[in-house]
């Protein structure tokens, strides 16, 4: 079963989660600016002459996508390398996901998300196939 | 006496030509970044357009209208039309050292900068073409009259002994309260007051304000007609004005929570607009006080205008308008003969009358330009209109008015 995880994090929390990530073996992500809030509230920048209120503030979602099995130590992770205290760390949902395929080798499925290295040759480095690549 | 060409004051008057021209540019960098990334070209080009659409006007008739031939005192002749008669040698009226064709491209720079300050009022919503043919009727019939009354030989302010060494009353208070008629016609921007409306680039805009600065040096050094002393002293005081009010402008930004960059830039130029009808009258400590007055003034206007929540969107009033009132003010007060001969004392040195003729001047000056601003943007808006479609304005002027992106 594959899912897709949207994790909505701080911009300077970026390079700490992708680091953790990569740590545990999942490589494979993308992320795009987006702006928005939660329950925080926003912040005051100053003009010409007097202030006023932004509430929109911008922030980093990364996309995962990657099987059931690996989702609880993905989510893990990234909520501890997230972390900051304070209002506004972020948010993560979980979607599952129809089809995965690579485009060059058209491989689809679990074929088509494994790396050289990545989280299921460590956790299941015993079982792998010494031909695999 | 013939007048004779004095190479060294053309060299310096054909440079504060070139400053003056880089002005209008500087402006619509100015202003263009303050607006939302959608209309950035819009703003860019409202003030672009005035190089070309004065270039002509001016060479056509413009000049003529503000410098020709003395009308009653109201308006000039229409003996330069074509600028014939306007070439190489000295006119005795205006400039004796330096060629009659460079004094009116000098003042042609003028003519253009000062409708483009206007735009500042209306952007992110006016329609082009209505803005267009506004601003060929307001440079005609309100700019050009209102420099001949100031500085055109036998304009009837001038007559009265007005002290405007480089447009107080004819560029600033002009621009600044014009602006404000044409905003209470146009109405406020869809969503003034609710969205944000932040500025889209301020590195833009602080790069305006850099450039103007320094062409500021040649609008008022300039404005002395000569490489000489008084044109020093109207560069001191330009500069020192400018820094003053900088300064105070970050300390009230400081106090109201946090020093900004668009905050500081707009000040200078607040300095730079206020010590403008000053600046060959008075010292170079005058003009600290100037600019230090200039700068709370117009920023307790910025406040008040948006508790009033009145759109008018970039502050042309609050910038130029009111603090080119206290320059002009603030010339009846401080301007002494022994900075320039050819001026008048101030209060301050023994004439307390020449602020009366300051304050009349203001007063006439506000008047007229706020009045005829009113009137023709009424007219435009009730035969034309004034303003873009609502979807034309969500979209953005960029794209419907001009069919272009600024970033793809």
């Amino acid at each position: 079963m594959l899912k897709k995880i949207e994790a909505i994090i701080r911009e300077d929390k970026v390079n700490d989660v992708k680091d953790a990530l990569a740590e545990i073996g999942i490589v494979g992500l993308n992320m795009f600016e987006v702006r928005g809030h939660g329950r925080q509230g926003g912040i005051t920048l100053v003009g010409r002459a007097g202030s006023y209120q932004v509430n929109m503030l911008p922030k980093m979602q990364l996309n995962i996508v990657l099987s059931d099995h690996n989702l609880e130590d993905a989510i893990e992770t990234i909520l501890k390398a997230a972390y900051t205290g304070e209002p506004g760390d972020g948010i993560i949902f979980v979607y599952p996901v129809e089809e995965v395929i690579r485009v060059r080798t058209r491989e689809r499925g679990q074929g088509a998300m494994i790396y050289p290295g990545d989280i299921d040759s460590k956790k299941f480095r015993s079982a792998v196939d010494i031909n695999m690549p | 006496m013939v007048n004779q060409i004095n190479s060294g004051d053309t060299a310096w008057i054909l440079v504060c030509c070139s400053l003056v021209l880089l002005m209008t540019p500087a402006l619509a960098l100015f202003y263009g970044g303050m607006v939302r990334r959608k209309n950035v070209l819009s703003t860019l080009t409202l003030s672009y357009v005035f190089m070309a659409l004065i270039g002509v006007q001016w060479v056509l008739y413009g000049y003529s209208l503000a410098f020709g031939t003395d009308i009653n005192g109201l308006v000039g002749g229409l003996n330069y039309l074509g600028f014939t008669g306007v070439g190489a040698l000295p006119n005795g009226d205006y400039s004796k050292t330096i060629p009659h064709g460079l004094f009116a491209a000098f003042q042609m720079m003028f003519a253009v900068i000062t409708p483009a300050l206007i735009t500042g009022a209306f952007v992110e919503r006016v329609k082009f073409k209505s803005f267009l043919i506004f601003s060929l009727l307001w440079a005609t019939l309100v700019y050009d009259p209102l420099c001949h009354w100031v500085w055109g030989q036998g304009g009837w302010l001038k007559q009265m002994g007005v002290l405007d060494f480089a447009g107080g009353t004819v560029v600033h208070i002009a621009a600044g309260f014009s602006a404000l008629a044409f905003a209470l016609v146009i109405g406020p921007r869809k969503g003034f007051g609710k969205s944000p409306m932040e500025p889209s680039n301020i590195p833009l805009t602080v790069l305006g304000a850099g450039l103007l600065w320094v062409g500021w040096f040649g609008f008022n050094a300039g404005s002395a007609l000569a490489a000489n002393g008084v044109a020093v002293n109207a560069l001191l005081t330009t500069n020192t004005s400018a820094a003053t009010a900088g300064l105070v402008w970050m300390m009230l930004s400081w106090l109201d929570g946090r020093p900004s960059t668009l905050g500081i830039a707009t000040g200078m130029v607040v300095g730079l607009a206020a010590v403008t009808p000053a600046s060959g009258y008075i010292t170079p400590l005058a003009s600290m006080v100037v600019g230090a007055v200039a700068a709370p003034l117009s920023y307790y206007t910025m406040r008040f205008r948006d508790r009033r929540k009145l759109d008018e969107s970039l502050d042309v009033w609050a910038c130029h308008g009111i603090a080119s009132t206290w320059g002009m003010l603030a010339t009846g007060l401080f301007a002494t003969v022994a900075v320039n001969s050819d001026g008048a004392n101030g209060l301050f040195f023994g004439n307390p009358g020449q602020v009366g003729i300051q304050l009349f001047a203001v007063i006439v000056t506000i008047v007229f330009c706020f009045g005829s601003t009113y009137v023709l943007a009424k007219l435009l808006n009730w035969s034309i209109g004034l303003r873009v479609t609502a979807i034309e304005e969500e979209v953005g002027l960029d794209i419907s008015s001009h069919g272009e992106r600024s970033y793809s």
